[in-house]
């Protein structure tokens, strides 16, 4: 939303808009066929169509389960094909907890990889190879993610989350047995895969303060500390909050790294070090052998991934809209 | 304009005079991944002696495989569960089920220390498998292996986290020994474990098993030996341990008795040297075609499967049909119209 508001004021700036000519020669103009008009109609109508195609799919395929299972399918904490018994709560919570952990991981590093990036702590050049590097990171396919948290950070989990286990297991969060396949190992793995979508949005963000504020921020005696924190941070705050909203979504719905990662177990537990699912993991492993009432079931658990999706989306637009409101008058 | 019609013409004309001649055919299948290595062993081997015939076969799930066979997009399907009579008569009864070769399912496990051929008692699989065995010292293990220094380290179980033949198979047995694993877990292609973490495929299982010490989990005999994974000792019915091998799995399978219809699911087989865990595996066709040279194809495919290939089968880690039950299914192979 932000960038492309950029994109079509910087537009506006290199192209200005040429003033309209008068009102008959318009008539003229519109009388023809304009098949420009014609196609991009039609471009975009078919991006409503193909998405209401696509939510209609997916309710009507799951209105069989929603029917026979109604909302204790969201609070049923058995998941059990063989029995048809359906209850996707301890999958719910995996995928917000893995994406909240890996939010609460790579939020304060992608935004102290940003200001790095953005304030003058380095020469121009090494910046632009630093930012380069941290963005090609999103360019990564996840299934190479999934292998190298399987050969690095599963070990690494292993022989941590054993030591966590046998001296803090008394907290359930770190309760044993633990798993190389766990939440944390998972949530690990994501947070290096939200981190450039972080960084990237953030340093836009933290570039956009006007120089004038900063430089106000020192006239008045701030340190870099107190300029940064007081000052440059809040002003960017719309855009570092729309960057935490976008790596939220793209970590609810991260597959393949996940699946390979996180253990791929149905049961309810609070410790960081057991093995967990979520739903976008669980459509993936399943789908494909699912027969009868798995399948509504399948889509029901699609339904609430899109909607919880949009809640989020939904929410991040609300923040978004009244922190703009609160820092407009600053730029 | 003109002149590309003409050449259109001629190409068009010179391909239907090609087609006249050697009328290839190519047959579609596809289904149980479990068998799938032989399966397409047995296409290339065939078209070698029938250039004209290509057969191909996609290892898409057993579940998959029916219903792509079912809904008419395969020439011929592929099941580790055979299809059950609901699933028949959604194709109006026009499919025989030909057992095609069949497999062992073993116990592989990565304990530091403990090489192969751990010898696990009924009690202690259950138990394992239902989280009540929960370090490899247990007395449950211990008490059969007395030569072995089992470690204390915990016991991590490692299931398939998609719905699999495989996992039928492997729990119908288990719910058939273990009582309280059939009320607790039950039997099918995707079971709530009780404990453990579940991978993708034999090969997501498989990497678990490799990756995590402690860690024991069910994967097919060909695909365990290939990793060259430790292997289990399991008990069976007559009490004795029997370690997998093609010859306990051929065994086993010299002591089922076909039935008719050929849906035989052994469960916990009697004989004293049988390894306990074993399944037959199902080719899919139709009792009559609408296509003459497609069913002729078909037919000489399964049956090459059925004769010469059954000797492809060990090497890949299958076990050969007895030659009782291939003298069965080829005279049923006849009847395909």
């Amino acid at each position: 939303m932000t960038l492309s508001a950029e994109e079509s004021v910087a537009d506006e700036g290199r192209h200005p808009i040429p003033v309209l000519p008068d009102a008959p020669v318009r008539r003229e103009y519109r009388r023809r066929f304009d098949l420009l008009r014609a196609v991009s109609w039609l471009a975009s109508a078919s991006v409503v169509v193909l998405l209401v195609f696509i939510l209609g799919e997916i309710l009507t395929k799951a209105f069989p389960a929603v029917h026979r299972f109604g909302l204790g399918f969201v609070t049923g904490i058995q998941w059990s094909p063989n029995r048809d018994v359906f209850g996707v709560l301890p999958v719910i919570l995996g995928t917000v907890e893995s994406s909240l952990l890996a939010l609460a991981l790579a939020l304060p590093l992608g935004l102290a990889i940003a200001l790095f990036l953005s304030e003058n702590f380095l020469p121009d050049s090494v910046r632009q190879a630093i930012r380069f590097v941290v963005e090609l990171l999103a360019a990564i396919p996840s299934v190479v993610y999934g292998l190298w948290g399987i050969f690095v950070i599963i070990p690494l989990v292993q022989s941590l989350g054993g030591l966590l286990a046998r001296h803090l297991g008394f907290i359930p969060l770190f309760e044993g047995p633990a798993y190389g396949n766990s939440l944390l190992t998972a949530s690990l793995v994501l947070a290096l895969m939200v981190l450039p979508t972080i960084t990237a949005i953030s340093r836009t963000a933290l570039v956009a303060v006007p120089n004038s504020l900063r430089e106000g921020a020192y006239a008045l005696g701030a340190t870099r500390w107190e300029a940064i924190l007081g000052v440059i941070i809040p002003t960017a705050a719309p855009g570092i909050v729309a960057s935490t909203i976008l790596a939220f979504g793209r970590a609810m719905g991260e597959t393949m790294a996940v699946a390979m990662l996180i253990g791929n177990s149905q049961r309810l537990s609070w410790s960081l070090l057991s093995p967990s699912n979520t739903l976008a993991a669980l459509l993936a492993n399943q789908f494909a052998e699912a027969e009868g009432i798995q399948i509504n079931a399948l889509m029901y658990a699609a339904i609430l991934l899109v909607l919880l999706t949009l809640v989020v989306n939904m929410a991040g637009e609300a923040v978004l809209r009244r922190t703009q409101k609160a820092t407009a008058g600053l730029a | 304009m003109n002149c590309y019609f003409i050449t259109g013409a001629l190409v068009s004309s010179l391909l239907f005079s090609i087609g006249l001649q050697a009328s290839p055919v190519t047959i579609n299948g596809s289904g149980a991944t479990f068998p799938a290595p032989l399966y397409m062993r047995w296409a290339s081997d065939f078209k070698k002696s029938n250039p004209d015939v290509t057969v191909n076969y996609q290892g898409v799930g057993s579940g998959a495989g029916v219903k792509q066979f079912t809904d008419g997009i395969t020439d011929f399907g592929a099941s580790d569960v055979a299809m059950s009579d609901a699933e028949i008569a959604k194709v109006s009864d026009n499919v025989l089920l030909l057992p095609a070769t069949a497999g062992t399912i073993v116990l592989a496990y990565n304990i530091p220390g403990v090489p192969a051929g751990l010898k696990l008692s009924r009690q202690a699989v259950a138990g394992i498998l239902l989280g009540t065995v929960k370090v490899w010292n247990d007395p449950l293990i211990a008490k059969e292996n007395p030569d072995s220094k089992l470690p204390s380290t915990p016991v991590t179980v490692v299931t398939r986290a998609d719905g699999s033949g495989t996992t039928a198979v492997f729990t119908a047995h288990i719910a058939a020994v273990s009582p309280d694993f059939a009320t607790k877990v039950g039997s099918g292609k995707q079971v709530t474990w009780p404990v453990g973490v579940s991978g993708k495929g034999n090969d997501g299982v498989t990497a678990l098993i490799k990756q995590t010490p402690g860690a024991i989990g069910y994967v097919e005999f060909g695909y365990a030996a290939n990793n060259k994974l430790t292997m289990a000792s399991l008990q069976n019915k007559s009490g004795n341990f029997v370690a997998p091998t093609i010859e306990s799995g051929a065994a086993t399978l010299a002591s089922v008795a076909l039935p008719a219809n050929f849906r035989a699911f052994i469960t916990d087989p009697e004989g004293a040297n049988d390894y306990p865990i074993a399944t037959l595996t199902w080719l899919l066709v139709k009792k009559s075609n609408t296509d003459a040279a497609k069913a002729a194809a078909i037919k000489a495919f399964v049956n090459y499967g059925l004769t010469t290939g059954q000797q492809a089968a060990p090497e890949l880690g299958y076990i050969s049909l007895p030659d009782s039950v291939v003298e069965k299914v080829t005279a049923a192979l006849q009847t395909v119209k």
